[in-house]
């Protein structure tokens, strides 16, 4: 017993004593949610993955303006159509000291899309992957994937000798029962490596020195605490506990920029936010007959009738975007002609109605999440009485993301709103394949309304697999065109990304809303 | 007694089975835990794979079966989100719960009693009067209110206590304790004074009435006629008389105080069990949600049967064998 005690005393002391003095390079980082684990072949939540790329890196990645860059590979070709070569990097070691080689990447690519692994769907069309020498891997397809490299920059590359040590080839998988090795441990070739972890306390991160890439980070220790109540989070940040935290507020933005110390990051993000029409043959929750939104007059109705520079102005403080595209400026396929909104006019929009047969309006359901986006219900509410100004009753249902979604997928709603950030693909591509494409096999998984044009449809497959960017981005813009004018969804706007420091640290806002803290800076 | 616990043991059982029942029931409710799994655009067919994986299309009454046929041999299945043993994310964050609601708990008694016989004592004083008020405003505002107040007075205009967490943690054995830190034991403070303040104001506006209505019955007016010293009658004589219901109310809040840190939790970011449910809700994880009520019910359970068995030491004249009152001695 008295040796417990002297025991306890003493890590009590030395906790004591590393508490005292923090090191200045150290930073203290808050987010709204922990990561699921330490396995980023194991979930989809791409916060997570982005928190593992400090500790684990891909292929390809990701630089400050979002541009894609050499990571793991060094350069690529294309050997066929579908077969990609990849010229790894040379000297690069994981954090146990193994070096990194071509049978890393076989491994970890087969693990990441083996048929029960959970994030097969990020990589799609990898059939196989074949080493031809230690520093030389091909990649073959199922067809020709313009995407691959920023499907790539997703998946993280494991130590192939030390998964299989550690009995962790396989994919974890929930349902045996057994936990993943690699859920609570962690092996990389990243710029920092896990110190050590309490899930939905604090993991530490600290330096690799032995890092391959130059560090344009002065870090030595990164200390990361999820704080889910926003209150807490951002008094955590005043108070001096921590020293970035994501998200913050937007109701506290002034108190935090007016508060000596500290200041409010802010800009508008990719995740676009929209809303859908049902065009199937009958509306939800009606009172006419069949299904008037079949009419582009009246979506377009209900698209003039909403005020998108009052919901900016009122509702989001000024701080996001209006859009007129389902894509943010970044995205590839982005045209800023098309992102020009049809403008507001109540008068047009009931001529519209009018036009259409619906002079004194009609009644529909529209179903919004109250805790996915910023601001989303209020979004909504407002939506909802411009529309009952030109006649339409929207009924409007606001629930909890894991019922709003289950919803909309089901078809089960006139109108829903989703919000729709293109990751991990950041590719146009994404939209008009899994929304404007009509509803088959792995297309339109998200276009629940069924809206279908075959012009799009025989574009969205062209793109697919069209391997020269120019003519891949002109056919992008086109298909938006087509949607644009038949009002195929209902974009609003982009909504703000707001992150808050304290003033002596640096770092880098990308649109994406993930912070990549290989570029961050304390001083 | 044997059979008093045995019985009690039963019950346990059924409630914990009756709880998990309708656990299951609402779970359907909360939304598809599918759709947190999959990545925003899977197809329909890699939806419906992750589906039968996790056998979430099998009907509710077999789910129910299955889960408490594993939950008896001790398996809880696996997170959905975490992707670890349940068993084993409970057992990590029970820890902290428990040295939250211990050090509340104590700190509800060792303050709340006290202040109810001053204030019992000293009915007309300025500071009975202030506790009072205190006390009221303290039982009607929304404990997550409260919890917000201490953490802007304390962390950001202060400085002087932590916002968010449980400081630095010292592993004994499986259990990490944060009473051997002076970091842990500071960022105890706010959250177990958050979470104790319903129950302190309770328990001393209980005692205050109790002793009130005690002080004036007959036989303390006979120990002050045989001339016995007010220490000797208040607390001798008054007390133990005022302590039976405000055992009862204890163990009752005792189990309010294992559910109301949930709110704690969520405020200062506690890493409890009640900070786990709620992410669990957030994320449809039927088997964490599950096993925590499961677990609550069973705490609960466990409470009671506690008090009832406290109530014999405190009054001897409960103490009545329960088999001879129903007749059916063994």
């Amino acid at each position: 017993m008295k040796k417990f005690l002297l025991a306890a005393t003493a890590a009590a002391l030395v906790q004591l004593g590393l508490m005292g003095n923090a090191s200045a390079a150290e930073l203290r980082y808050a987010a709204a949610g922990d990561i699921y684990g330490l396995d980023p072949h194991s979930m989809t939540d791409s916060f997570s993955i982005n928190f593992l790329q400090h500790v684990y890196e891909p292929l390809v990645r990701y630089n400050k303006e979002l541009k894609i860059e050499p990571a793991l590979a060094l350069s690529w070709e294309v050997i066929k159509p579908d077969v990609i070569r990849y010229k790894l990097r040379q000297g690069v070691k994981f954090q146990d000291g193994a070096d990194f080689g071509a049978d890393d990447v076989v491994v970890s690519l087969m693990r990441a899309t083996a048929e029960k692994s959970p994030i097969k769907g990020n990589l799609p069309a990898l059939k196989s992957v074949e080493k031809i020498d230690d520093y030389t891997v091909d990649l073959h397809l199922s067809g020709p994937t313009p995407l691959l490299n920023n499907y790539l920059t997703n998946i993280a590359i494991f130590d192939a000798g030390w998964l299989e040590k550690n009995n962790a080839v396989a994919p974890v998988d929930a349902q045996l029962g057994e936990e993943g090795y690699t859920t609570t441990h962690a092996n990389g070739t990243g710029p920092f490596k896990v110190e050590s972890r309490r899930p939905d306390a604090q993991t530490v991160l600290v330096v690799n020195e032995g890092w391959w890439d130059k560090p344009e980070h002065n870090l030595t220790k990164i200390t990361f605490t999820p704080i889910t109540s926003d209150a807490t989070r951002v008094a955590a940040l005043l108070s001096g506990e921590v020293d970035i935290i994501t998200p913050s507020p937007l109701q506290d933005a002034k108190r935090i920029a007016s508060n000596p110390g500290t200041k409010v990051l802010e800009s508008p993000g990719l995740r676009s936010i929209m809303m859908n029409f049902n065009m199937r043959d009958k509306l939800v929750d009606g009172n006419v007959e069949g299904n008037p939104f079949k009419d582009a007059r009246v979506r377009k109705a209900v698209y003039q009738a909403i005020n998108m520079d009052l919901v900016r102005d009122k509702i989001m403080r000024g701080k996001s975007r209006n859009a007129g595209m389902q894509i943010a400026p970044e995205v590839p396929g982005f045209d800023a002609k098309l992102n020009e909104r049809f403008p507001y006019d109540t008068a047009a929009s009931k001529a519209l109605l009018a036009e259409a047969g619906y002079p004194d309006g009609f009644q529909f359901n529209m179903n919004c999440p109250n805790d996915a986006y910023v601001n989303d219900e209020e979004v909504c509410q407002a939506m909802t009485a411009m529309l009952a100004q030109v006649g339409l009753k929207a009924k409007l249902v606001t629930e909890a993301r894991t019922l709003h979604f289950k919803k909309a997928q089901e078809g089960q709603t006139d109108m829903f709103m989703i919000g729709w950030a293109t990751l991990p693909m950041l590719d146009g591509f994404s939209v008009l394949s899994a929304m404007l494409h009509s509803p088959e096999e792995k297309l339109g998984t998200w276009n629940p309304g069924g809206y279908k044009n075959a012009k799009v449809d025989e574009l969205v497959k062209k793109i697919d697999v069209e391997l020269d960017e120019t003519k891949r981005r002109a056919m992008m813009v086109e298909a938006f065109g087509i949607t644009e004018q038949e009002v195929a969804w209902l974009p609003l706007h982009q909504q703000p990304l707001s992150w808050a420091v304290r003033d002596n640290v640096e770092v880098v806002q990308t649109a994406d809303d993930l912070l990549r803290l290989w570029y961050a800076k304390v001083k | 007694m044997f059979v008093f616990l045995v019985r009690r043991l039963l019950q346990a059982v059924m409630v914990m089975l009756a709880v998990a029942f309708i656990a299951f029931l609402m779970f359907r409710f909360l939304g598809d835990p599918v759709n947190n799994i999959v990545s925003q655009d899977a197809t329909q067919v890699e939806r419906e794979e992750v589906r039968q994986r996790l056998r979430l299309d099998d009907p509710l009454v077999i789910q129910y079966g299955r889960f408490v046929a594993n939950a008896a041999s001790g398996d809880f299945g696996i997170s959905y989100r975490n992707s670890r043993p349940v068993s084993a994310l409970l057992a990590e964050r029970f820890p902290a719960t428990a040295e939250l609601v211990l050090v509340a708990a104590i700190l509800s008694l060792a303050l709340g009693i006290p202040l109810g016989i001053y204030t019992a004592l000293k009915p007309r004083g300025v500071l009975s009067q202030g506790l009072q008020i205190l006390s009221l405003i303290g039982i009607s505002l929304p404990t997550f209110v409260t919890g917000i107040l201490l953490i802007l007075v304390f962390s950001v205009w202060l400085g002087w206590l932590p916002s968010f967490g449980r400081g630095d943690v010292v592993d004994v054995g499986w259990w990490s304790t944060g009473f051997l830190t002076a970091s842990g034991l500071k960022a105890l403070i706010l959250p177990s004074f958050m979470l104790c303040l319903f129950q302190l104001t309770l328990i001393m506006r209980l005692v205050r009435a109790e002793m009130l209505e005690v002080l004036r019955a007959d036989y303390i007016k006979f120990a002050k006629a045989r001339g016995l010293k007010n220490r000797a009658i208040h607390f001798r004589h008054a007390l133990k008389n005022t302590l039976i219901p405000v055992v009862t109310i204890f163990g009752l809040q005792l189990g309010g105080l294992i559910a109301f840190a949930i709110i704690t939790e969520t405020v200062f970011q506690w890493p409890g069990m009640g900070a786990l449910f709620i992410q669990a809700v957030n994320f449809t994880d039927v088997p964490v949600m599950a096993a925590y009520l499961v677990m609550v019910s069973l705490i609960f359970v466990i409470i009671n049967t506690s008090v009832d068995l406290l109530y014999n030491v405190i009054d001897p004249r409960l103490r009545t064998d329960p088999t001879r009152a129903t007749g059916k001695g063994a």
